[in-house]
């Protein structure tokens, strides 16, 4: 079967549209990555045996609550059920599926107040969210397009290849003001005008799937969960730019993603949607899956490209920009995954409905992936413009250690931390680049008082100087230089005069490197040093950690109250360092110690640590 | 088997990779990854091959080879074993797993390989599953919510597999 008009997509979702309410309920199971490994392909197969005729169950995209996984969703009736195993799916059957009742302590339960919530609508890490670029994901089967159409996908692509004139695509695209998603927040429609302009016949459209910063994995639950809407998105793109070819760049480490995408590309195609004359037009667009190769540098677009080509992947300097030669030196545009799922519903709804959400410079809404201290982990969506507070607290549930909260990490190795007192600046570009982050990909993980600053400084440093291409010379030597530094201040043998340097060069790097990696490879530092100056100098002239964590501050000691006297510390002790009588309490002489920890694995009472 | 023959076995393998993929330089990668699926690792006498068979030079195809993390020249185990030090992992305590895998597998400094090729042990920058920091992979199977005795208890049951307790 192929789809060759418009009028054909509407039948074709009409029907699935009823094939879908044939069924009296729906059971949604999540098979995101995280609860894959929660187990949740057990719960799916559960159902599928258990369940009774007019019930459809499938399996669903990442809901975005990780933390509470294996989510199960039953519409009609909007109940969500966390932390379903394999024993629970009976009582489910029994008592939701055919009776109408919802499993009491399957709900969520909000942990402070115990209060059970029905559905999303009602849970608050939901409720303040708003749902855009992952309004599918979690409500259809992504590896089912049928699903997708009968939700009103791929209606847009038929306005913009059916309706539209590529500049007219353009014009709408700029005046939703839809700002990149990856990073920098360039205005996409900008980057499809000097694309569209540029001389050449053959175009390429390449979709940034090179989700590398750690802590962020939105383009993944997109790419995972509603893979069709990144399809569609880049056939807009294809149409507005002018492109027959796209391709869609992928990290390796990321299978699913990799595995679900194939299939959404081989229904399109089936389906007519992908290929030759789509709508009966003369628009053909056709896309290649692209794995990657494990590294993080090939997330700067001109990398990303030399990638593509078989090459190592290395920047170039800029200009020309790829949207004048770009991918084998034809005009590309490169865009991130987010903003392709943003194309479609902008050009459905109309660019007044997408500046009607989020704030004046930066419409629409974000994703932002909450992890680390706090309570409520997993992937949301917020208007631009959202601020801090509200993400951590309402959505994210505070920190969940009960000790207080000390920073927000944002952007990744190119971001910064942010600390307490500006929790309620506006999570949007300039906002955050006046503090001195980015939005990044999205990443947000939350660190609480137990979290020393200056090794999470030394912990990026350390990433990015590891992912440095060593091409030009500002960020291969300078982050080297960089760590040193902070291995320094971390192992306590650093000087005040090391921190003036480290700052120095931090900014030369900034100002000076080749590609984004090393402009904003200094970033946490500079961040940490313009808020937690004083964990520095607490390092550097009071010889300790603040937070605790930094080993060389840290003693091994004796507590007499568990010493027995055995002595098998003493004979374990290579530095001569502990003393005492049999039978009575031993103890450790600190200059001597070298910290080995050769007598707190070797006491047998667990009378020695590290504090 | 002869030797030859055994060589010429070999290279038959590589050779159907390359002919899925074709031979423009686009193709490299996928060919490596396949190579490396195969072998679990890029021997240099396939990288050499891999060269002449698509003419590229031996550095240019060396050069790909050594950039990319995901490839190794050297063999790796039969189970690969990744913590994740992402920044959600990492503040997490993802470090200690690390720790208590290699010490159960008695890896010396330097090593990541068990000396029977059964393990290697290695950390990752983010696997986009932070939800459940910290995490671990074995393979392509996912754990989350590691503590170092639940990941020494995964490794016990790796070890009781392949008879090795």
């Amino acid at each position: 079967m192929a789809i060759t008009s418009r009028e054909e997509l509407n039948a074709c979702a009409d029907q699935f549209r009823k094939e879908l309410a044939s069924k009296k309920k729906r059971v949604l199971v999540c098979a995101g990555t995280g609860c894959l490994a929660n187990g949740s392909a057990k719960v799916l197969q559960e159902f599928e045996r258990l369940s009774v005729d007019a019930v459809g169950v499938t399996k669903s995209g990442c809901h975005g609550f990780c933390e509470a996984g294996p989510l199960v969703r039953i519409e009609p009736d909007h109940i969500l059920y966390v932390h379903v195993k394999p024993e629970d799916v009976e009582e489910i059957v029994e008592k939701t599926l055919k009776l109408g009742e919802p499993v009491e302590r399957l709900l969520y339960h909000h942990p402070v107040t115990g209060k059970a919530y029905l559905g999303e609508g009602d849970i608050p890490f939901y409720k303040s969210q708003t749902r855009v670029a992952l309004a599918n994901c979690g409500a259809i089967d992504p590896d089912d397009i049928r699903e997708y159409i009968a939700l009103g996908g791929y209606k847009a692509l038929a306005r913009a290849v059916v309706d539209l004139t590529p500049e007219e695509i353009i014009e709408e695209i700029l005046e939703s003001g839809l700002r990149g998603r990856g990073g920098g927040g360039f205005p996409t429609g900008r980057k499809w005008m000097f694309a569209q302009t540029a001389e050449g016949s053959e175009k390429y459209i390449v979709c940034n799937g090179d989700e590398g910063d750690p802590g962020a994995f939105m383009d993944r639950s997109v790419m995972e969960g509603d893979p069709h809407r990144v399809i569609e998105g880049l056939a807009i793109a294809a149409r507005a730019i002018g492109a027959s070819h796209g391709y869609v760049y992928v990290r390796a480490e990321y299978p699913l993603a990799v595995a679900r995408l194939q299939n959404a590309v081989k229904q399109a195609r089936e389906l007519g949607l992908l290929g030759e004359g789509i709508f009966g037009t003369e628009f053909a667009f056709d896309v290649t899956i692209k794995e990657g190769a494990g590294a993080f540098v090939c997330g700067e677009e001109t990398a990303l490209l030399a990638s593509i080509e078989g090459k190592r992947g290395m920047p170039r300097p800029r200009p020309p920009f790829p949207a004048h030669e770009g991918l084998y030196g034809k005009p590309t545009v490169i865009n991130n995954v987010e903003t392709l799922a943003t194309v479609p519903p902008i050009m459905l709804h109309g660019p007044s409905w997408f500046r009607s959400i989020g704030g004046e410079t930066s419409p629409g809404t974000k994703t932002f992936a909450i992890t680390g201290q706090v309570a409520n982990t997993g992937l949301i969506e917020v208007p631009m413009g959202a601020t801090l507070r509200e993400v951590v607290f309402d959505i994210g549930g505070g920190v969940r250690t009960g000790r207080a909260f000390k920073a927000a990490q944002i952007g990744g190795p190119s971001g910064g931390c942010l600390p307490a007192e500006l929790l309620d600046t506006p999570l949007e570009y300039d906002a955050l680049a006046k503090v001195g982050a980015m939005v990044g990909s999205g990443g947000l993980v939350i660190m609480d008082e137990g979290t020393c600053m200056v090794e999470v400084a030394r912990f990026f440093m350390k990433f990015t100087q590891h992912e440095s291409c060593g091409k030009c010379v500002p960020c291969r030597e300078g982050t080297k230089r960089m760590l040193e530094i902070l291995e320094k201040i971390v192992a306590g043998r650093a000087t005040m005069e090391d921190l003036d340097n480290l700052e120095e060069i931090a900014w030369v790097v900034k100002e000076s490197s080749l590609c984004g990696l090393g402009k904003t490879a200094p970033n946490p530092v500079l961040t940490t040093l313009r808020y937690f100056r004083d964990e520095y100098v607490a390092h550097i002239v009071d010889k300790e950690c603040p937070a605790g964590v930094c080993v060389a501050f840290k003693h091994y000691s004796i507590d007499p109250e568990l010493c027995k006297g055995c002595g098998k510390c003493k004979r374990s002790c290579p530095a001569g360092a502990i003393s005492g009588e049999v039978k009575n309490p031993h103890v450790i002489d600190v200059d001597k110690c070298i910290k080995c920890g050769a007598c707190a694995g070797n006491c047998p009472f667990g009378a020695i640590s590290l504090r | 088997m002869t030797a030859v023959e055994a060589a010429q076995r070999r290279f038959e393998r590589v050779n159907e990779i390359i002919e899925k993929h074709g031979r423009s330089q686009s193709s490299l990668v996928p060919i490596l990854q396949d190579v490396q699926a195969e072998y679990r690792y890029l021997p240099e006498e396939i990288l050499t091959y891999v060269a002449t068979a698509m003419g590229l030079s031996v550095a240019t195809v060396y050069g790909v080879a050594t950039f990319y993390a995901q490839f190794s020249l050297e063999p790796k185990g039969k189970y690969v074993v990744r913590v994740c030090d992402g920044t959600a992992c990492h503040v997490r305590q993802s470090m200690p797993v690390y720790e208590a895998v290699r010490s159960k597998l008695e890896l010396a400094d330097g090593k990541f390989t068990t000396p029977d090729l059964m393990f290697t042990v290695e950390t990752v920058s983010c696997l986009g599953a932070c939800g459940l920091a910290p995490v671990m992979t074995i393979n392509d199977e996912v754990h989350g919510k590691m503590t170092p005795e639940a990941a020494c208890i995964i490794i016990d049951t790796l070890l009781e597999r392949e008879g090795q307790i």
